[in-house]
């Protein structure tokens, strides 16, 4: 899934600054699932601001929506009949859904309240942790299903360096070598030999360098 | 012979190199460089010049590297993958040997955390593997990484790093084989303190045969004081100082400190000269140049050989 990680309130704030009317779009994936976006989520935001509202004696009107995702058009029309009623739309999506419903509605400032960090997993009730860059060219059938793109800090494809000490990543005592993983399960496999082999340089036209990706399938296009 | 390298004519004639390090200034004075080259004039066979390590912004190794080769140094450019791509370290490749430099480290870099910008965005199109390969592969085959042809092929002799006491240990000698199978002529190793665990280090690269496919030049550190071997100990990635070191340098007074550990130092070279596979020195005097030719006379290292 995607990951984030909310916005200060403080920043949050200083956005909404010139606007009176808010909508608080949040969504019911990703984020929802790492508990940074979802309904729970424009709740405990939307209480903020009316407290801080009453507090500051500022007008503030909230409208709390979420819907089923800000990454498909049929779902971001469902505010259509209501948008134009409010200033501004705060949204609780990754950056994904808050461009696609900028996108959908020109005229309206649509700004992020969470900051988009990874492409992740729960690891357990709280706690998440990056597993994939999305570089566009999948190599780990050969570094024992684990990534040394991501969770390498150097992304080094024949790692490891010279930092690698207990296990864990010269950057951080915290973080695991992906290295250090890799080698272990390469060896609990019995496929220390793939180790041997050097991974060439790697052609980054699939990946971000290669500018803004799309994908069509024409067999599912209407 | 397929460079003008010092390191590869005195391998080739059976003999055993001295190297040092050179670390460029945070300035643009040339004459750190300059007094810091002096020091070292006739203590060795060639000088690595560091691509600002640490992280730490510094003088770009290849224009120190300049300066070391109007004195008459034989340079080592040292080349890390954490702030150029590929378009980049081709570009400085023949660069440096247009202006006749003959010898490169391939490095990956330390990571930019560690240093005095940690918000840079760190590059690693390729890694110190890979840039071996296309040191080797624009030498020796005349093309660049995506194929393209080189006119005027940068003769480089290839050299990289490794760290025998990084984990996991047991696939230690398999990267060097990368290394080697990348193309790499010459390794200098991370400072060697701990010698037992080096020489078990060696023994899996002599098993491999490693050591006769490139020439081990093993590290050396003098310690200071004892709380800069405590300092390496727990702050330096990858260092592996044995407690008893660091115990003996705190049981002698302050001011003898210095003199113990260039002995220790001195010590240390004439064991790793008996191990087999180990064709060369490199003394990493840090801060401490004016020391390199005491521990190169102490340690037997000296005259260096006169090559025409």
């Amino acid at each position: 899934m995607i990951v984030g990680n909310r916005k200060s309130f403080e920043e949050i704030l200083e956005m909404i600054k010139p606007y009176k009317k808010i909508l608080l779009l949040g969504c019911n994936e990703c984020v929802t699932v790492c508990s940074v976006g979802g309904e729970r989520e424009v709740g405990v935001l939307a209480s903020e601001l009316r407290l801080w509202s009453a507090k500051e004696g500022q007008e503030l009107e909230i409208r709390e929506h979420t819907i089923e995702r800000q990454c498909d058009h049929e779902y971001i029309d469902q505010i259509r009949p209501f948008v134009g009623d409010y200033d501004v739309i705060l949204s609780m999506a990754c950056g994904a859904g808050v461009q696609y419903v900028a996108e959908k509605y020109p005229t309206k400032p649509v700004f992020p309240t969470i900051n988009t960090t990874f492409l992740g997993v729960t690891l357990e009730q709280g706690v998440w942790s990056e597993r994939c860059q999305g570089c566009g060219t999948c190599i780990l059938d050969k570094t024992g299903g684990i990534c040394p793109i991501a969770r390498c800090a150097k992304s080094l494809l024949n790692g490891p360096c010279g930092g690698s000490s207990n296990g864990k990543c010269e950057v951080d005592k915290e973080t695991d070598c992906g290295w250090q993983l890799i080698v272990d399960r390469l060896k609990e496999l019995g496929r220390l030999d793939l180790y041997e082999e050097i991974i060439p340089i790697k052609d980054w036209t699939t990946s971000r360098d290669g500018g803004p990706r799309k994908r069509v399938r024409e067999d599912t296009r209407l | 012979m397929k460079t003008k390298s010092n390191i590869e004519r005195i391998l080739e004639s059976g003999g055993f190199v001295v190297t040092s390090e050179c670390g460029p200034p945070r300035g643009a004075d040339p004459e750190v460089i300059r007094s810091k080259g002096a020091l070292l004039k006739g203590v060795v066979d060639a000088v690595n010049v560091t691509d600002n390590q640490t992280s730490v912004v510094r003088m770009s190794s290849f224009a120190s590297c300049i300066l070391l080769k109007e004195m008459g140094f034989d340079p080592i450019l040292q080349m890390v993958c954490r702030d150029r791509n590929r378009i980049a370290i081709q570009s400085d490749i023949l660069g440096a040997a247009a202006l006749g430099i003959n010898n490169m480290l391939c490095l990956s870099g330390d990571h930019q955390k560690f240093g005095d910008h940690p918000k840079a965005k760190n590059v690693f199109d390729m890694d110190s593997i890979q840039l071996i390969n296309t040191v080797k592969t624009m030498r020796d085959e005349g093309r660049f990484v995506e194929g393209e042809e080189v006119k005027g092929k940068p003769m480089l002799f290839i050299g990289a790093a490794e760290n025998p006491f990084a984990d996991p240990f047991e696939i230690r000698a398999a990267r060097l084989a990368k290394k080697v199978k990348a193309g790499v002529e010459f390794i200098q190793t991370q400072c060697i303190y701990n010698v037992e665990k080096f020489e078990r280090w060696m023994e899996m690269v002599r098993v491999r045969g490693l050591h006769e496919e490139c020439a081990i030049l093993a590290g050396v550190t003098p310690f200071k004081s004892a709380g800069m071997a405590r300092y390496m100990k727990n702050q330096v990635p990858g260092m592996d100082v044995p407690d008893e070191m660091i115990e003996g340098l705190k049981g002698i007074p302050k001011e003898k400190q210095p003199e113990e550990g260039i002995k220790i130092c001195v010590e240390t070279i004439q064991r790793l000269r008996e191990i087999p596979g180990v064709r060369g020195i490199h003394i990493m005097a840090i801060e401490w140049e004016e020391k390199v030719a005491e521990i190169a006379k102490a340690a037997g290292l000296l005259p260096r050989p006169q090559l025409t």
